[in-house]
């Protein structure tokens, strides 16, 4: 008898979802498959718009990572547009998206990933949240995360107008400037980021690193899986969130592509299949291969540790020595360890950091020079970020009144749909046996998921209360036969 | 006493509302202090069987975002109505379709060309498969919620008590309203919990704004370098502050306007105004004229207004589902 276990919905990721678990006669799992049973349609909605409100638009892609589809599409505008923002704008875009990293990972760490570690996999599901993690970490650490997320949401508020859908950008540069003041006030508050961004790693070295439990769990074979890494790199092949070559690696680490975002369309396709409503990113190259890993396989990966991974360093000091840290200990470059995602997650937290107070030091982006305006006639643009979840790519044709005629989007968690079925399916394959199902297991199947991020991280875990988890599992002719609530 | 108790629910979305809730920061402690979360399927991992399982009207309020695009939506929508005293539609998708409701100027149809077929540039889709509401793998058969054609507010849906406006909601609203429902002290029923003028009227840039406003030629933000403290209108600018609800910050000053961009109307209008595009049509009509107006030909007027680009996408930018347009029929 074929049984099927229904997640619906899961719950804390970005968006609706479902999970399917089949299981075989015996009670194990023949296969698994995640649901995004939600579209919107933007690229069709946003045909007939004025290329300079995509900025405004697009935003409403994600809430939670708004400003990373703000910044691919005020690049995507300048590249219809053909102007080169001036120098100041520049740094100004890279002062709010590196605000923009810090808080929305700082925030996963504390709100959604971290409770699993810090409060342990199988606590009490109720306990398994921010509360839960204040309580192992102490209220002054719980203060400073409330604190830390204000202060630089401020930072974009003040430049990008709000931070749920910010505003300022605009082909050729910004919309406001910084002034000296405010300079000296954001200053002081990223280095109160960047202790905070060290404080936390510290948190993560004696919870995490120091508990040979979880390190065997991090390292182990469940949420493991070797696939093609992708992400922005600089000039040197260090990680880059604003601008850059996009680079991959195949699973031995050899770079296999480093292109501008231009040519995106010779290296990444989708597929399509009829039981979601996400598409499926592969490397054109190697060509879908169906929902398996391994060098045959077109599945990419993206997001934190895709990111170290497609990367050969990063460009600031104490960041490069946490990645060299990490890497030491995982024992294996690329680390195919989805686990390790939260670690990696933490050196991008003390990379924004370090450089957001780079970014203050430097006296000269208080320049009024904000903006070059277009002279060009529009027509086409690719423009590339990583957002806080991965490589992101928006594509705009127009007219040459500048009026939106076609859009494409890759977006960042969708690069990782097929990763995050195939994550699903091994941890529930390897943890679910005979049958056996309990809400340790269940969480441990979530975990899979949660390592990408899913992009809730904010709004989650925030508020006390019990956090059941409904499994029906029904015979194959619909009859439910078992319900485990936690 | 039992604590009353709360939900949140999402349809058609982005997440930035919960991001908004978020947004409370340490008041959100407080307000989970007074009542009970009993569903929040973005944040807490209460399944729709809960919320099936409560007693009609056993929710106090009910905070849902989003528009309505689904036959899974529509079906909680209804069930939350059923459990609920209050339902709190929460920010403008939810009350006026938001920016997915610009999908009603497309259908069905077309959306799914330009995501799965070979519209897209990146699809590699040679069976030309679409997705379905039923379908089989290897394993069983798997189901999806069916895709509406066309994009609905709330209130076109089931019956709503109260509106927080914006894209998204300001936190001072939210929490004034959670404290307004929480101490019973609401006003009548099918109000906006938010500031009923026109944001034109708090405008830290009003004294810019002259006494009989007149458009020369329509200028695009993208194009020119807006001066940073004079009135949008009167630099050609198109700002949908005067038929768009103040209310987005409490010190009354936009939140767009003050990182120098025109409004685009995510509040909504206020409650004098019964539809956003008729409104900015006639406002515009008198505004846009020549220096001389005596002289002013119909043609010339006309040269003028074709200078708006997207007048439909950007005066309904927040509010195609309901306007009287509703959708465009294709």
């Amino acid at each position: 008898m074929s049984q099927k276990i229904s997640i619906d919905p899961i719950t804390r990721l970005e968006g609706h979802g479902k999970i399917e678990i089949f299981l075989d006669d015996r009670g194990n799992v023949k296969n698994a498959y995640l649901q995004i049973p939600e579209l919107r349609g933007f690229e069709q909605f946003c045909v007939g718009r004025p290329v300079e409100e995509m900025p405004r638009i697009t935003p409403r892609i994600c809430g939670v990572c708004p400003m990373a589809h703000h910044m691919a599409s005020t690049k995507t505008i300048d590249a219809v547009y053909h102007v080169q923002p001036t120098e100041t704008a520049v740094k100004l875009r890279n002062l709010v998206y590196d605000a923009y990293m810090l808080e929305d990972h700082l925030l996963h760490f504390f709100f959604l990933g971290g409770p699993d570690f810090v409060v342990t996999p199988s606590a009490p599901a109720a306990e398994r949240n921010i509360l839960g993690v204040i309580g192992k970490v102490g209220l002054e650490t719980g203060k400073k995360v409330i604190d830390t997320r204000r202060k630089i949401r401020n930072i974009i508020t003040h430049l990008s107008g709000r931070v749920i859908h910010p505003v300022s950008g605009l082909p050729g540069g910004v919309s406001k400037g910084l002034d000296e003041e405010k300079r000296q006030e954001f200053l002081k508050w990223a280095r109160e980021s960047l202790e905070f961004a060290k404080e936390s790693l510290g948190i993560f070295n004696k919870v995490v690193l120091e508990n040979q439990k979880y390190v065997e769990l991090i390292t182990g074979d469940i949420y493991r899986h070797q696939t093609y890494y992708m992400g922005l790199v600089d000039e040197n092949n260090k990680v880059n969130f604003y601008d850059g070559k996009i680079r991959v690696v195949d699973p031995a680490g050899v770079e296999i592509a480093k292109f501008s975002a231009d040519n995106y369309l010779e290296y990444i396709a989708e597929h399509v299949e009829p039981w979601s409503y996400m598409k499926f990113p592969f490397l054109k190259k190697i060509g879908w291969k169906g929902f398996e890993d391994g060098k045959e396989s077109g599945v990419y990966r993206v997001a934190p540790l895709a990111r170290l991974n497609a990367a050969d360093g990063m460009a600031t000091p104490l960041a490069q020595e946490e990645y060299e840290r990490m890497y030491a200990t995982l024992g294996e470059k690329p680390a195919h360890y989805t686990l390790a995602f939260h670690w990696a997650r933490l050196v991008e937290v003390v990379y924004a950091a370090e450089h957001l107070v780079q970014l203050l030091q430097d006296s000269s982006i208080t320049s009024p020079d904000i903006r070059r305006l277009p002279t060009q006639t529009p027509d086409e643009g690719v423009g590339v970020t990583e957002a806080a979840r991965g490589t992101l790519i928006h594509h705009y044709k127009t007219d040459e009144n500048g009026i939106i005629r076609a859009v494409n989007l890759i977006v960042a968690t969708v690069g990782n749909s097929a990763a995050m079925s195939m994550s699903i399916a091994k941890a529930a394959r390897s943890l679910i046996r005979d049958g056996k199902v309990d809400q340790g297991i269940l969480n441990m199947v979530e975990m899979a998921f949660r390592s990408y991020d899913p992009c809730m991280a904010c709004a989650t875990h925030h508020l006390p209360g019990k956090m059941p988890l409904l499994i029906r599992i029904h015979d194959t002719d619909g009859k439910i036969r078992k319900i485990i609530e936690r | 006493m039992p604590k009353p108790k709360f939900g949140f629910y999402w349809c058609s979305s982005c997440g930035g509302c919960e991001e908004a809730i978020v947004d409370l920061n340490e008041k959100i402690l407080d307000v989970a202090e007074q009542v009970d979360i009993v569903f929040w399927p973005c944040a807490m991992d209460f399944k729709y069987s809960d919320v099936r399982s409560l007693q009609k009207n056993e929710i106090t309020a009910v905070f849902i975002n989003g528009a309505i695009r689904s036959s899974e939506q529509v079906e909680m929508a209804k069930l939350l109505r059923e459990k609920s005293q209050f339902v709190i539609s929460f920010g403008a998708c939810s009350q006026l379709g938001g920016i997915p409701g610009l999908a009603n100027f497309w259908d069905r149809q077309s959306i799914f060309e330009s995501s799965y077929g070979s519209k897209c540039p990146s699809i590699d889709n040679p069976e030309n498969i679409r997705p379905q509401i039923h379908s089989q793998v290897a394993e069983g058969e798997l189901d999806l919620p069916a895709f509406h054609n066309t994009v609905k507010s709330l209130d076109q849906v089931i019956e709503v008590d109260y509106y927080i406006p914006g894209c998204s909601p300001a936190p001072y609203l939210t929490m004034q309203a959670i404290e307004a429902i929480l101490s019973g002290k609401l006003p009548a029923k099918g109000s906006v919990l938010a500031p009923d003028v026109a944001l034109c009227n708090q405008c830290s840039r009003k004294d810019s704004k002259p006494e009989k406003l007149t458009i020369g030629k329509v200028e695009r933000i993208s194009l020119v370098s807006a001066d940073p403290e004079r009135c949008f209108l009167d630099q050609g600018i198109i700002c949908m502050g005067p038929v768009t609800r103040a209310g987005c910050t409490n010190d009354g000053e936009g939140r767009c306007i003050r990182v120098n961009m025109p409004c685009r109307g995510c509040y909504g209008p206020p409650s004098e105004v019964l539809d956003v595009g008729a409104k900015m049509t006639s406002a515009l009509a008198t505004i846009i004229g020549l220096q001389n107006e005596e002289n002013a030909r119909e043609e010339d007027i006309q040269k003028i207004l074709d200078q708006i680009v997207d007048p439909a996408g950007t005066f309904y930018r927040f509010s195609l589902p309901v306007s009287l347009l509703r959708r465009k029929f294709i």
